[in-house]
């Protein structure tokens, strides 16, 4: 390995035409994917998940995938303008337009599409992680309050126990004149609502 | 009470929390999700490490995979791409799998645990040549070394690091190595072939370096097949080209001597034309004529015995060295219901070492392929285990007598799709053995009722996550009242028909189909199509549905027809056909006959037409619909649309009253220098549109231009048919019609300049959404195209609509000539498209959501307002009301709307949606190497409570109300006494 690595570092970006392969303008892109390994990504960065990347060309006309340290190549690519897509579980890549010279011995440019971003290298790292499942919450009082039970039962309470003391703090005057117009239009009083309510 | 029953329904609608997305232990719950490989081309063991014992396999869909020995799952595997066929496996230094791909010229290194690739290697030559790998424990300076030859070149490769040690070519232009051969033991390599294909070439190569010790060449009269068989280290058989001699070639120290034997000598009846399947067995070679196999034993200098004739179906194995000079191989025969396997030591033929006979399906077809592996039994004899592959590609393995595992790997090529109802449930079976009783029911709901309150242990959760994965209830085989179970039939390359159910996605039943099986009339059976044939709901309600496959004999689009009904809940093929016609376009037609078969028109070649079923009913039916039957054929090579109606019955046909003649009614020729056809989209038959009207901000209407003839057609110019970066963006374009099938009017016509395809393209209701390339900006762009319905746009005065003055009950017709309006929108996306579909509701209430398989084969919902023609970058007051999107560059990608969350569906080819009854939901099922099944609502369960509902929290919740009323009850009646005393 130790021979290969500097070797790949050295084509990084100036791919050579690859050998003798038939047609003269062939050449190889070769670059790297870094997947950042800190304590806050999501398990889906781990080694053995690293072999489950998929580096595409063109809409995935060439496949390849990555070496242990994240270097990949295409070999054989004719000049012109490509694309190239990492496919990777967890993690949103922005497509990389790449364009391969012809006169330039195969030198490569290459840019981000989504934000427009030149690379100086082809080194593709995510754009952001990426979350599939809804997360819960913990449970807390508060969300059980806020259930549409919770809430009911708040209600109910609410009534039960606060209504009666608002109606204690009001003026004894104008409970009175409530309490008239009430029985004026009719409307059955809690009490008389309940069960046994009407014997009273 | 009005305010209670008030709140109550205010609390009920806010209860049903917006759940678009998963959470993570909802998974398995409403999906499904299968891994296959595909039909197994090699296979190579890894037994000789204690610890797990593998397999790995390289697949005709251009997997690498390894799977666990004792129960054939898979550990990893690796899809390469489409053009990289893998043309040959081994494992080196026992710990890494080695492939070479793309006709040898990348040889690639993975790690044997885990898959992660461990180096590439990217071998070229002068000159296109048949891949070779040899992996023998060669050993130069410390390093092991893998022997491969490609592209006319030979090249020494480090196992290490995959570095070239030496290269040496071989440059004749004629010079067609077969064979590569490195003596055992020895120091140097034999490259064996044909010059010229009459002159045997060999060469003899230093394996440390490369250099080239010896070149000897022979010439012979004959011509060779190409095809060489090597029976010991120096000898090798090959067979000239009329295939009725064998030339027995050994090269014993760079002397070349050779032997000619006619095939007629060895047998008494003239055999044919052979071909010889290569065992590579010491001594012992194979030749396959039409009726049967001949092995065939090397005596001596070039002397030939037949030691075994059989007629039987007969594959062989490679041969597996067992110990120490002693070599054994294979052989599967068929006998009726049972298969053969015979393991026979090289050197002797009359002995076999294991002979066993196992049980087969039928179902399961012939034996393509065997591969054999061994084992130290405890009392040291060897023990061997067979690893099968079958015609209906799946891999069994066999040991000791019996099928230890088998994998279904035929479903990795499905074909084509449909669904089928399952039974009614009858009134007299009991379910009572699958339903739970209260108490178990309530003890369930106490336990999820302590999951929501994170009150579980961990043994809680456990058991909360069982029961819910194991519900019993999705996996009946009746038809459920949301109709979420249903029979997903799928048609498979094999020609095997499986039905899987939607629950849990087991295989209910499979069959192989026999009218689609080879045989003397259908030498080369390719299957089609899956057509719905019978759909009883009304009238036949006993009967069981079937399903119509179609296939032809042949691969050209002439060959003669085949169709087989099959019966949906059994599997079972009831009825076949060999058809006098060939099958260009199967119509489903919208009629049926009293038992509910559907008409179907089969258009052959000649542009004929042809109903069935063939009955007197079916006629009379289709005779009064006679004039109202049109299609349209599209021909991509030459760029021409054209329309068809029925004319006559059949003028050649005296006798056949089922075949009528068409006529051409319109033809739309696109110059065939600047446009070439690359996708066409039309709507789905069975999809139902709610209303024609759609009402706009401000209190309008507009009225979709709703047309089941509506079809969609994209072209682009014929240089940027090729791949991306091949063309510049000035010589690129792509146009898009929306054409009417009855009348061939264009209704609309669009041109993307510097666009290129692929183009991946799905038609709705009275839209078309659409995906492809644009080469100025470098990214893949989404448009929409919607088309409206301009004469009925004054339908809108109430005046009107009283007095009865209007059109709105007037028929949609192809004839009226619409006047419509169109309206597009283009968006960036940043994907790459492998296919798109649109949820199916039944009644089509529910709004919209694009179903996308993205290149990195996941699913990703994607609503329908985001691609809305009436996006601007400021929506008014009213239309923000409506729900119009503020319009933005590029469509959204929100991770949690993939509905296949973070598993991938391999090699993604299509995804089917199918509406359930109940409006919310469609069941979606994504295909390729994978399958993957859900339910999705668009919108949400609207119309049912999820299945996160916890009943235990209502009833406690209820149980506290009525507690709470009574003592509030009592409160209140102590009070008002106490009031009263005073």
């Amino acid at each position: 390995m130790a021979a290969v690595t500097p070797l790949l570092l050295l084509l990084l970006l100036s791919s050579a035409p690859s050998f003798s392969s038939g047609s003269r303008n062939a050449y190889n892109i070769n670059g790297r994917v870094k997947i950042p390994q800190g304590p806050g990504t999501k398990g889906y960065a781990l080694p053995g998940r690293m072999s489950n990347v998929k580096v595409l060309l063109n809409g995935g006309q060439n496949i390849t995938f990555l070496r242990p340290d994240g270097y990949f190549s295409f070999h054989n690519i004719p000049a012109g303008t490509h694309l190239i897509e990492v496919s990777a579980i967890g993690y949103f890549f922005s497509p990389v337009r790449v364009d391969v010279s012809a006169r330039n011995l195969g030198k490569v440019q290459a840019a981000l599409t989504e934000n427009r971003k030149g690379l100086s290298e082809l080194v593709l790292e995510p754009l952001r992680e990426e979350q599939y499942y809804e997360i819960r919450e913990p449970f807390s009082i508060m969300s059980l309050l806020k259930s549409p039970m919770g809430l009911m039962v708040g209600f109910m309470l609410a009534v039960a126990f606060l209504m009666p003391k608002l109606v204690e703090n009001m003026d004894p005057e104008e409970m009175r004149r409530a309490q008239e117009e009430m029985r004026s239009q009719g409307v059955p009083s809690l009490s008389s609502l309940l069960p046994g309510g009407a014997m009273n | 009470m009005a305010i209670m029953s008030f709140i109550f329904v205010f609390f009920f609608f806010s209860s049903l929390q917006p759940i678009l997305s998963l959470y993570e232990d909802q998974v398995g719950l409403m999906d499904w999700h299968q891994q296959y490989i595909g039909k197994v081309k090699q296979a190579v063991f890894h037994t000789h490490k204690t610890g797990r014992k593998r397999v790995v396999a390289s697949t005709e869909q251009n997997i690498i995979a390894t799977l666990d020995l004792r129960r054939g799952e898979i550990f990893w595997r690796h899809v390469l791409g489409p053009n990289d066929v893998v043309d040959g496996i081994d494992i080196a230094l026992g710990k890494y799998v080695i492939t070479l791909s793309s006709g040898g010229s990348i040889l690639r290194a993975w790690n044997l645990p885990d898959g992660q690739m461990v180096w590439e290697s990217s071998l070229h030559g002068p000159k296109h040549s048949k891949p070779l790998l040899l992996t023998r424990n060669l050993i130069i300076e410390k390093d092991n070394v893998l022997i491969v030859f490609s592209n006319g070149r030979l090249n020494a490769v480090s196992c290490i690091d995959g570095e070239v040690l030496w290269k040496k070519d071989f440059e004749e232009e004629s010079l067609e190595v077969q064979q590569v051969i490195q003596p055992p033991g020895s120091g140097f390599i034999y490259v064996l072939g044909f010059a010229a294909s009459s002159q045997f070439e060999m060469y003899k190569i230093n394996a440390k370096n490369g250099e080239l010790l010896k070149h000897e060449s022979t010439a012979f009269s004959g011509r060779f097949t190409g095809e060489v068989s090597l029976v010991s280290s120096e000898t090798v058989v090959a067979l000239d080209s009329t295939g009725s001699i064998l030339l027995t070639i050994s090269f014993h120290n760079g002397k070349i001597s050779s032997q000619q034997t006619p095939v007629s000598n060895l047998l008494e009846d003239s055999p044919g034309l052979a071909v010889i399947i290569h065992p590579s067995v010491t001594g012992i070679f194979a030749i396959k004529t039409d009726a049967a196999t001949i092995f065939i034993r090397v005596i001596g200098e070039g002397k030939l015995e037949v030691v075994e004739k059989t007629n039987h179906e007969t594959v062989v194995s490679d041969a597996l060295s067992i110990s120490e000079g002693q070599q054994a191989f294979a052989l599967v025969q068929h006998a009726g219901s049972s298969i053969h396997l015979t393991v026979k030591p090289a050197h002797d033929w009359d002995s076999n070492l294991l002979k066993e006979s196992i049980k087969m399906d039928q179902q399961r077809g012939f034996v393509h392929k065997v591969f054999i592996n061994n084992y130290i039994r405890t009392d040291r004899s060897h023990g061997f285990r067979a690893l099968i592959v079958m015609e209906d590609h799946s891999l069994l393995l066999l040991q000791q007598g019996a099928i230890v595992w088998s994998r279904e790997d035929g479903l990795a090529s499905i074909i084509d799709v449909t669904t089928s109802e399952l039974p009614v449930e009858k009134a007299g079976v009991s379910v009572a053995k699958v339903e739970l009783n209260l108490f178990e029911w309530l003890k369930g709901h106490v336990l999820k009722l302590k999951g929501t309150l994170m009150l579980a242990t961990p043994e809680d959760i456990a058991a909360i996550q069982h029961m819910r994965l194991k519900s019993s209830e999705k996996s009946k085989m009746t038809r459920d009242h949301n109709g979420f179970r249903k029979l997903l039939i799928a048609l498979t390359r094999a020609g095997k028909l499986f039905g899987l159910h939607t629950g849990d996605g087991r295989i209910v039943w499979s069959h192989l189909l026999q009218s689609l099986h080879k045989s003397e009339s259908c030498r080369q059976p390719i299957v089609l199509n899956l057509y719905q044939w019978q759909v009883p709901h009304h009238h036949a309600l006993d009967e069981n549905p079937s399903v119509l496959v179609v296939g032809r004999c042949g691969p050209s689009s002439d060959a003669l027809g085949v169709l087989s009904l099959v019966d949906s809940y059994t599997g079972k093929e009831f009825s076949s056909l060999s058809l006098v016609h060939s099958v260009a376009q199967v119509i489903p037609l919208p009629y049926t006959d009293s038992t509910e078969q559907r008409l179907h028109l089969l258009i052959d070649a000649d542009k004929h037409a042809h109903l069935y079923p063939k009955t007197p009913e079916a006629i009379d039916s289709f005779q009064s619909e006679f004039s109202n039957v049109y299609w349209y054929s599209v021909d991509d090579d030459n760029g021409i649309i054209k329309g068809y109606a029925l004319k006559t019955k059949c003028s050649s046909n005296v006798a056949d009253e089922f075949c009528f003649d068409s006529r051409e009614l319109w033809s739309i020729v696109l110059p065939s220098e600047s446009e070439k056809i690359i996708t066409t989209a039309t709507r789905k038959l069975n999809e139902a549109v709610h209303t024609q009207a759609k009402l706009i901000a401000d209190q309008d209407v507009m009225y979709k231009y709703i047309s089941s003839n509506l079809l969609f057609v994209a072209t682009v110019a014929p240089k940027a048919s090729g791949e991306i970066g091949s063309v510049t963006p000035e010589e690129s374009w792509l146009v898009v019609y929306l054409i009417d099938t009855v009348t061939g009017r264009v209704l609309h016509r669009m041109t993307h300049h510097g666009s290129q395809g692929p183009v991946q393209a799905v038609l709705s209701e009275n839209w078309v959404v659409y995906h492809y390339f644009n080469l100025r900006a470098h990214r893949y762009e989404m448009s929409v195209i919607e088309i409206y319905d301009q004469s009925r746009a004054d339908n809108k005065d109430v005046w009107k609509l009283v007095v009865g003055n209007h059109n709105l009950t007037s028929p949609v017709s192809s004839y009226s000539r619409a006047e419509v309006i169109t309206k597009s929108q283009s968006y960036f996306f940043t994907h790459s498209l492998k296919a798109i579909a649109v949820t199916l509701t039944v009644k089509g209430i529910t709004s919209k959501q694009l179903l996308i398989g993205t290149i990195g084969d996941q699913v990703l919902a994607l609503d329908k307002r985001f691609l809305d023609p009436r996006r601007s970058v400021n929506p008014k007051q009213a239309e923000r009301e409506e729900g119009i999107i503020p319009l933005t560059d590029s469509l959204p990608i929100i991770p949690q709307s993939y509905i296949t969350h973070s598993l991938r569906v391999e090699g993604l080819q299509s995804i089917i949606t199918v509406a359930a009854k109940l409006e919310s939901t469609t069941l979606v099922f994504a295909h390729g190497l994978d399958l993957f099944f859900t339910h999705y609502a668009p919108s949400r369960t609207y119309d049912s409570l999820t299945e996160d509902f916890s009943y235990a929290l209502l009833l406690i919740t209820i149980v506290v109300l009525v507690a709470a009323i009574f003592v509030t009850w009592i409160l209140s009646q102590r009070k008002e006494l106490q009031d009263r005393w005073r």
